[in-house]
């Protein structure tokens, strides 16, 4: 009894701390940092004043501070709106629909491991075996919350918006399971802290070669591990991972209604899309729910080509995970993580800011006459590499 | 007569769009480059900074009374700035000149002169009809108040702003 106990008081911390300490901030400087990158991109400054405002207190100056809380004012604001529910709408599935699109993209992050252990505790809420099944099952439920809204809303544009979506996370969510297929052939378990743990011996699937027999902490070099890890078909190997971390990075893009493919939303056609009836927090939480969405299909980006929290030639684990340096070296793993998701994150905003919009037909062009094509070959051509791989 | 389009034969690399996209990508991340190493600089810190040395001569700005060397107010209350403004942003209430004063044969003199800064529209029109060279454009654009009754400019706060115009004025002039 106590033991199940302390399983659910640990995995609550653990969601809880994920949630609240990591992925909300995080949505929130997303925004900030989408806002300033787009702004640099585009020769501007973007916002750099709202820091401290000591102006309020009496003080002569604020302190700008880069604009870093300029988040926290935004919120401020999206709270304090005026929460308007237009009279033509479906009151009940209006008022369903933000948080039908909030809630599936924080599901999906209970089965990624974002660290290595604190306190001998690993650090995924919950160490399932489906793991990455229960990502696309969930992140794709995201696509209620946009078409609720749309139908709800009662209201031409969001109508439209929400069959986009609809259309668009059914095309390429073939693709982006087919994708990863080979990764699951590769390390043969879905069960993403596993498959984490095989590229911490068998280097990230992103990376060509990996140079076993080389450590910094002791600084050793095992010239003999060198020469038995290298193995040639692990570099052609790595052509197909490779499509298949393109044919996968892109389809997250559409996954996650990010530009180029973001016609549900699509300013220039159809206002707002889904969110044009909502106001206040409700639109906020929609808000919310697509850059966590982004977030989400960062981690799995991450969790799966670019080895998770593992920090090269740094150890995984200590003997005893209890003392002060195993904990920082926890938290280490956890900063790794995270810092890899940002950089991807600052690589959608990127990629947001380069290129215009698809073309509602060449968006589903893509998706169905080459992707899906582009990611079943890779799996023939995996399943024919894998049977002359060296154990 | 129909015109066919000869369509651009596409090679692999540009049927294949990434090499494309990577050069976008370039671009882009050169122009976050350049402005975050303050390489290139594109905007102002406007209150900080200020455009104000480099307004062009012809700038128009808030529009001012003045006075000439011997203190006398140029305006002789002849309405016809109060006539050609097109918001009517001018409201003007003539009075009469009493017989001992010094500029008696001058007749009249704006008891109230107003310009209403919310209406005004800066054309300049006032400026060009003044027979008496009496109004004219400066280049301050920040005119700002708490209510609209300090956004209306009195007799008082335009001749603070405009202050002494002196000598035989030509009214292509420079004041600025």
């Amino acid at each position: 009894m106590t033991h199940i106990l302390i399983l659910v008081l640990v995995s609550l911390i653990k969601t809880v701390g994920l949630i609240f300490v990591i992925i909300l901030p995080m949505v929130s400087y997303t925004v900030y940092a989408e806002r300033r990158v787009s702004a640099m991109i585009q020769d501007r400054l973007g916002p750099n004043r709202v820091g401290i405002p000591l102006t309020l207190f009496g003080f002569r100056k604020d302190i700008p501070f880069f604009g870093l809380a300029q988040p926290i004012a935004d919120a401020l604001k999206l709270l304090l709106k005026e929460d308007f529910t237009p009279a033509h709408v479906n009151k009940f599935y209006y008022w369903l629909a933000p948080a039908c699109a909030m809630a599936p993209s924080m599901m999906a992050l209970a089965v990624i491991p974002f660290g290595s252990q604190l306190w001998g505790e690993p650090m995924v809420v919950a160490n399932v075996d489906i793991g990455v099944l229960w990502v696309f099952a969930v992140s794709s439920l995201g696509v209620y919350g946009i078409v609720l809204a749309g139908w709800s809303s009662n209201s031409k544009y969001p109508f439209l918006g929400g069959i986009r979506s609809s259309s668009q996370m059914i095309s390429y969510e073939l693709s982006l399971a087919l994708s990863v297929v080979p990764i699951f052939m590769i390390c043969r378990t879905l069960n993403l802290s596993e498959i984490v743990k095989y590229q911490i011996v068998n280097g990230w699937l992103i990376s060509p070669i990996w140079i076993k027999g080389i450590s910094l902490f002791p600084l050793s070099i095992n010239f003999q591990e060198i020469i038995q890890s290298f193995d040639i078909l692990k570099i052609i190997l790595w052509i197909p991972l490779f499509i298949s971390f393109i044919v996968f990075t892109i389809s997250m893009f559409a996954e996650t209604n990010r530009l180029p493919f973001d016609l549900p939303e699509a300013e220039t056609e159809l206002v707002g899309g889904y969110h044009t009836e909502y106001s206040s927090m409700k639109f906020a939480l929609f808000f919310l729910g697509e850059y966590a969405a982004m977030i989400v299909g960062s981690a799995v980006i991450v969790t799966l080509f670019f080895g998770a929290w593992h920090v090269p030639f740094l150890p995984t684990t200590l003997h005893n995970p209890y003392t002060f340096w195993g904990v920082i070296l926890g938290l280490i793993h956890i900063a790794a993580f995270f810092v890899k998701v940002a950089l991807l994150l600052f690589f959608f905003i990127w990629v947001r800011w380069t290129l215009p919009r698809f073309r509602y037909d060449q968006l589903m062009r893509l998706g169905w006459y080459f992707f899906i094509e582009i990611a079943l070959v890779n799996v023939f051509i995996v399943a024919i590499i894998l049977p002359f791989m060296r154990k | 007569m129909a015109y066919t389009v000869a369509r651009p034969k596409l090679t692999f690399a540009e049927k294949a769009y990434l090499p494309a996209i990577l050069t976008g990508l370039g671009i882009t991340i050169r122009h976050l480059v350049n402005i975050l190493s303050g390489k290139k600089k594109v905007t102002m810190q406007y209150p900080e900074e200020k455009w104000d040395k480099n307004l062009p001569a012809h700038y128009r700005g808030a529009p001012t009374l003045v006075t000439d060397e011997h203190g006398r107010e140029r305006c002789v209350a002849c309405q016809l700035c109060e006539f050609i403004c097109p918001p009517r942003a001018i409201t003007i209430h003539p009075g009469e000149i009493p017989e001992e004063n010094r500029w008696r044969k001058v007749e009249k003199f704006p008891k109230e002169f107003e310009i209403d800064m919310i209406r005004c529209i800066y054309c300049g029109l006032c400026e060009e009809v003044c027979p008496e060279q009496a109004i004219f454009l400066l280049k301050d654009y920040a005119i700002t108040g708490l209510t609209r009754q300090e956004m209306v400019h009195d007799k008082k706060k335009l001749y603070e702003l405009g202050g002494v115009m002196t000598g035989l004025v030509n009214k292509w002039n420079d004041k600025k």
